[in-house]
């Protein structure tokens, strides 16, 4: 009886496993095979045509990067700097303890809360208008603790030692940071950033009221325009329009695309951590 | 003297999350301070009816939506807990650490697939097989977002909580085998108790994530505000609400500022539960 009972616990257990992996790599599957077929060089070289029935997603792949990558330059001096503060000067434990809840609970907030302060106070109070600026400030603060928790390991992760040869030959603690430690950290800050990028190339309800455009031909001249973005491109295309068989399968070319950049961040991201432990001899 | 200059710079900015989030909060409150002047928070909270373009008298009731983000929510957790509790049990008890070091990984990379592609998703594969099972005129429903939004916390929660698993120590699982039990045995009554903070605080955050979900219960939960049991019926989750309508709602009208309220009971729902689940884990902790 307690043997079956250990068999059958198990066998759920394995069962479980084998039906939350099957169903995220029946959607990867699909994506890739149903998108691949849509891809061409015209489709991401072109931007669309004839009511969105027609050509590519060039200015959606644009809008997405220049998001992404104005996030991350809001973003990244005060990630580094929070968790240089958290891990390299902090002394008490109550005011970590308080800042780190501050940073999970950031992590908390539903991104179409994030859309809507975005549109209060980047939008309408500082008057950026919906732009590649509103969009990446709101994207910025909400990769803000992603950066922080990957910082703060990548910091973790450099040996004491290191840090009290620094300070024993006279070099201060800032010195010791700067010279030291963080050249030590870059390459698991890096993830970081990698991981962060990918997060807000794919967040949709965030640029909803703040950024995103549904169709535009040409590409942004300045941080004061719209953008279409790859993730509101696949929502507009699945919920707006007026040709819904021709813009479905626009729609699993821009998922593809999307999703091989997604995934492929994430996979850069973790064998860069592999590597770097590979090579760390301390 | 330079150095407490350093210090103070640098706490500034470690500050910045906690100001950003109060800064959201403040936001909600003064933007839905014009709403309430209008419409009593009682009788938002309480209103049965959401018709907010009603002429001429618009309803601001709360309570489909929110029912509807409970209603998908709960079964979304009755998919993904079983499930991640399970995957977790896998990873930590039975695979091989070589096998650990992929299915791990591969577990969080799903955790890092868009909202949006779990939306199209829903449409494309799941609305026509629910549509033909149930023989419905659409399979844009309850049941279909809580399908979706179960999937999407599973890697939360399995990562999580085999942590949490992983992170008991050695005596434990020793101590329970020297009284005679089995691994199974182990595993439900020395090492998921010790765990349980874990677990509970995994499970809690997995909720939290779901209940916040925006464009897969957009995309695929068929938008209706109505009150419902079934699951087969289209619903109206706050978040779906708030990302439909704000792009209709006129600046500034009363139909925008509700919104912002919807926002700011959404927000102060995520936040209780994330600060309980930090609560769980810091006393675990301890």
């Amino acid at each position: 009886m307690r043997r079956f009972k250990q068999i059958f616990g198990f066998a759920l257990s394995t069962i479980s496993l084998i039906i939350a992996l099957s169903f995220l790599i029946l959607i990867i599957t699909y994506i890739i095979i149903k998108g691949y077929s849509v891809l061409s060089w015209e489709f991401i070289s072109q931007p669309p045509k004839m009511s969105m029935t027609k050509g590519g997603i060039l200015p959606a792949i644009v809008g997405t990067a220049l998001l992404s990558i104005g996030a991350i330059l809001f973003s990244l001096p005060f990630g580094v700097l929070s968790s240089i503060y958290l891990n390299e000067y902090a002394r008490g434990e109550r005011i970590k303890r308080i800042i780190r809840v501050g940073v999970n609970s950031l992590a908390g907030v539903p991104s179409v809360v994030f859309g809507l302060f975005g549109l209060a106070i980047f939008v309408k109070y500082f008057n950026f208008g919906v732009s590649v600026l509103s969009g990446s400030l709101t994207l910025g603060i909400l990769i803000l603790p992603i950066i922080i928790r990957a910082t703060e390991e990548a910091l973790k992760m450099v040996p004491n030692s290191f840090r009290e040869a620094s300070l024993a030959m006279g070099a201060t603690r800032w010195q010791t940071t700067i010279k030291v430690v963080l050249p030590s950290a870059l390459p698991n800050i890096l993830t970081g950033v990698i991981l962060s990028i990918g997060r807000a190339a794919g967040e949709t309800a965030p640029i909803l009221f703040t950024a995103a455009a549904f169709y535009l031909i040409g590409l942004p001249n300045s941080i004061f325009d719209k953008v279409m973005a790859l993730p509101y491109h696949i929502y507009a295309l699945m919920t707006e329009g007026t040709f819904p068989k021709e813009q479905t399968t626009i729609a699993y070319g821009t998922a593809f695309v999307l999703l091989v950049l997604v995934l492929g961040m994430n996979i850069i991201a973790i064998m860069i951590r592999i590597r770097s432990r590979r090579k760390q001899q301390w | 003297m330079r150095e407490l200059g350093i210090k103070i710079f640098l706490l500034f900015f470690a500050l910045s999350s906690l100001l950003f989030l109060s800064g959201i909060f403040f936001t909600l409150l003064s933007q839905s301070i014009p709403f309430f002047a209008d419409i009593s928070p009682v009788k938002f909270l309480t209103g049965t009816k959401w018709y907010p373009t009603h002429e001429p008298t618009p309803e601001f009731g709360i309570l489909p939506l929110f029912l509807a983000s409970l209603q998908v929510t709960l079964l979304a957790m009755i998919v993904a807990v079983p499930l991640s509790l399970g995957s977790a049990i896998f990873i930590s008890e039975l695979a091989p650490k070589a096998l650990k070091d992929i299915i791990k990984p591969t577990i969080e990379l799903f955790a890092g697939i868009p909202s949006v592609i779990y939306g199209f998703i829903g449409i494309v594969l799941i609305a026509p097989a629910i549509k033909s099972i149930f023989n419905l005129s659409t399979g844009l429903c309850a049941l279909n977002a809580s399908f979706i939004l179960g999937f999407m916390a599973l890697p939360t929660i399995t990562s999580l909580a085999e942590d949490a698993i992983s992170s008991v120590p050695r005596d434990i699982r020793e101590a329970s085998y020297a009284l005679g039990s089995n691994h199974w045995e182990t595993v439900i009554r020395a090492v998921f108790p010790y765990a349980k903070s874990g677990i509970y605080s995994a499970i809690i955050l997995g909720f939290a994530r779901a209940i916040g979900e925006t464009m897969t219960v957009l995309m695929v939960a068929g938008g209706a505000a109505q009150m419902t049991h079934s699951y087969l019926k289209p619903v109206r989750p706050m978040t779906a609400t708030i990302a439909a309508e704000m792009g209709e709602a006129a600046s500034g009208s009363i139909h925008y500022h509700a919104l912002f309220s919807i926002a700011l009971v959404l927000f102060i729902i995520t936040l209780g539960f994330n600060l309980i689940s930090e609560y769980i884990r810091g006393r675990a902790e301890v």
